[in-house]
């Protein structure tokens, strides 16, 4: 629980100017020990996990720093889907603006995903955890939903309502800076 | 019905509303660095999109900057470059930068306020989850990540889920405002809320205990907002801010005009309605100490290390949280927390490094020296509050106790640039976050406020200040 952003991807790996190649430093000081060797008992290091495409974790994942660099980093790793009990603010709305599925599941769902050492199967049009003996249902805000399906540019919709945003300028009573 | 005031600012700023979707909110304030904004410049680039309103935003350089001589070359190269991407990208989108040798350069959220930046009734924003600073002077201010820094450069709007209302009243009175401070106050606050407690919510900070804090000390309390998971912390503004906020810099020309309006308008009504609610007595806190490796973690400097046992309350994920929390700090249950030997001590960070926060801690100093061994360092969280601790002779007493008294920035709060931990070495800290690695890979960070910290560097390890003479 509390997996802070901090540990998702630590600060000496923030310095860089791209999107690109954060995978690699993915929880880099729980994957590496002091002389870069794997560490072996961090499920990540775990040949049976490498190529998971998604991540079972506990309460508030992602809390702590708002660096989107976590984000890039689990995406850049291979992760789509994220599932947790619950999320910090900042780290989930970075999330779907790049493409990374979050969803919110009760602690016992987690407990069984975890027990059942199962192939999982994610439907976002449905909105359902496939499973091999059940179907979960998971909710998520309906345009969140439609952004990860249709894969929106959020600045180009908001610039179709340039004129709000300019008769809204107009009335602001906050002066500008310079 | 009534409503809060984190309400009446979000209704004076929503640009789009539709039914079941996140609004368009407009962003007076953009603040901008340069760890969280050069991918989002390549995004305007490659998308030829300008900035929309270069006279609503301001850059400078916080988290690499070296704290050591600003003559010298930055050695670390990829911080370098990070730091001349900002100059570029300002320089071609006609972006006003404090740069590394500006009278004005500092921590974002401490040169905001300082400047007359920060307004009251504003919307700000920035790539760093300590913008919730601003709140002390009842502005909706928040941390966003740096798709939203491209999204407000080229809108100067952010899309947002309207969140819940939160409370928190603070009664009482502190008996001993230089011991017991704001930094005691919130992390109180947070070891009883939880690091999630405000998750998916604003918190406005009211009552008594509130209302007697300068606007310095509300700006401690504010910041931490974040470590209890909230989206935002704020304050109604009174005289204090108004009087804060004049004859600054970029004070706006008509502001007795936006003062009166402010008086009328913030704040919140008696008979809204909040979605949450906490109330705490203050009247006989005690300075607070970290143990763990989240905010959450702290308690009394009078406490023992808690078992994990006791600290969990039967829920077994807290308990495991516990065990390797203590195993990470090196720490063992039953023991007293004055009795945690401590190598290093770090005054900075935009938690703690304003002028008021350095004046408290050589409080504590009076003509001593820091401890053997340990390794003490004083990091202002601006240019100007370095100045102005200058002028009133503070840096003596740092350097004469043999304090290391450096130039103004982020530091080792996060140790992106070289103020950092070795691995296993412990730190009185009163930067905001104890995580894991946090100042440094295997380093142990204890969180307290500045006097806590300066006390503990000339002891060599935690002391209850309450005991010491601090007039």
């Amino acid at each position: 629980m509390n997996v802070d952003t901090d540990q998702i991807i630590p600060k000496q790996f923030l310095k860089l100017v791209q999107k690109s190649g954060f995978g690699k430093y993915l929880f880099y000081n729980w994957r590496y020990d002091e002389n870069e060797k794997e560490k072996k008992n961090f499920i990540l290091n775990d040949k049976k996990y490498q190529h998971s495409k998604i991540l079972i974790t506990g309460q508030n994942f992602g809390c702590g720093s708002s660096r989107e660099h976590a984000v890039w980093a689990l995406q850049d790793y291979g992760f789509s889907v994220i599932i947790a009990p619950s999320f910090a603010d900042i780290f989930y709305s970075n999330c779907f603006k790049n493409g990374i599925l979050p969803i919110k599941v009760d602690e016992k769902t987690i407990e069984k995903l975890n027990e059942e050492n199962l192939e999982l199967e994610v439907d976002l049009e449905k909105q359902i955890l496939i499973t091999n003996n059940q179907k979960i249902h998971f909710d998520i805000d309906p345009y969140q939903k439609k952004i990860l399906l249709e894969g929106l540019d959020d600045i180009a919709l908001t610039l179709q309502f340039e004129e709000k945003i300019s008769e809204f300028e107009k009335n602001s009573r906050i002066p500008s800076v310079l | 019905m009534g409503k809060t005031l984190f309400e009446k600012i979000w209704d004076l700023h929503v640009v789009v509303e539709r039914e079941n979707e996140p609004s368009l909110l407009y962003v007076d304030r953009h603040l901008v660095h340069e760890v969280t904004s050069p991918q989002a410049f390549d995004g305007l680039r490659m998308n030829h999109r300008k900035v929309r309103r270069t006279d609503l935003t301001i850059a400078t350089m916080d988290h690499n900057v070296p704290t050591n001589d600003r003559s010298l070359p930055i050695l670390d190269q990829t911080s370098a470059i990070q730091i001349q991407t900002l100059e570029r990208n300002c320089k071609e989108f006609g972006i006003q930068l404090f740069d590394i040798n500006s009278p004005n350069q500092g921590i974002v959220h401490v040169i905001g306020p300082q400047l007359g930046i920060t307004l009251p009734g504003s919307t700000i924003v920035c790539g760093d989850s300590h913008t919730s600073t601003h709140g002390a002077f009842g502005a909706l201010a928040f941390g966003i990540g740096t798709s939203d820094v491209e999204h407000v450069l080229a809108s100067q709007t952010i899309w947002m889920e309207k969140p819940k209302s939160f409370e928190i009243k603070i009664n009482g009175k502190r008996k001993n405002p230089h011991a017991v401070t704001a930094k005691d106050i919130i992390l109180s606050i947070i070891k009883n809320i939880g690091t999630d407690g405000g998750t998916g919510t604003v918190i406005e900070y009211s009552g008594q205990g509130i209302e007697d804090l300068s606007m310095e000390q509300r700006m401690t309390v504010c910041n931490m907002s974040i470590e209890a998971g909230a989206r935002a912390g704020l304050i109604a503004p009174d005289e204090k801010t108004f009087d804060y906020l004049r004859n600054r810099k970029y004070t706006p020309k008509n502001y007795d005009e936006l003062v009166s309006y402010w008086r009328d308008n913030l704040y919140t009504d008696s008979d809204a309605k909040t979605d949450k609610k906490f109330e705490m007595s203050i009247d006989n806190i005690a300075p607070q100490v970290s143990w763990g490796t989240n905010p959450g973690m702290t308690c009394d400097v009078t406490d023992l290390i808690p078992f994990p046992d006791d600290y969990s309350k039967g829920d077994q994920n807290q308990k495991k949280a516990a065990e390797k929390s203590l195993e990470y700090m090196g720490l063992k249950p039953g023991i007293s927390i004055t009795d945690i030997k401590i190598d290093r001590v770090f005054i900075g960070s935009c938690t703690n490094a304003r002028l008021e926060d350095l004046l408290e801690a050589s409080k504590a100093i009076k003509g001593k020296k820091v401890a053997d061994g340990v390794r003490a360092m004083v990091v202002p969280g601006s240019q100007m509050v370095k100045k102005q601790a200058e002028e009133i002779g503070l840096d003596k007493i740092f350097i004469n106790a043999n304090f290391e008294w450096r130039e103004a920035g982020c530091s080792m709060c996060l140790g992106m640039n070289p103020d950092i931990l070795s691995p296993g070495e412990r730190c009185a800290s009163t930067s905001n976050r104890n995580f894991e690695g946090r100042q440094g890979t295997g380093g142990r960070t204890h969180l307290v406020s500045p006097v806590m910290a300066a006390a503990a560097a000339i002891e060599g390890h935690f002391v209850d200040v309450r005991e010491l003479d601090l007039d």
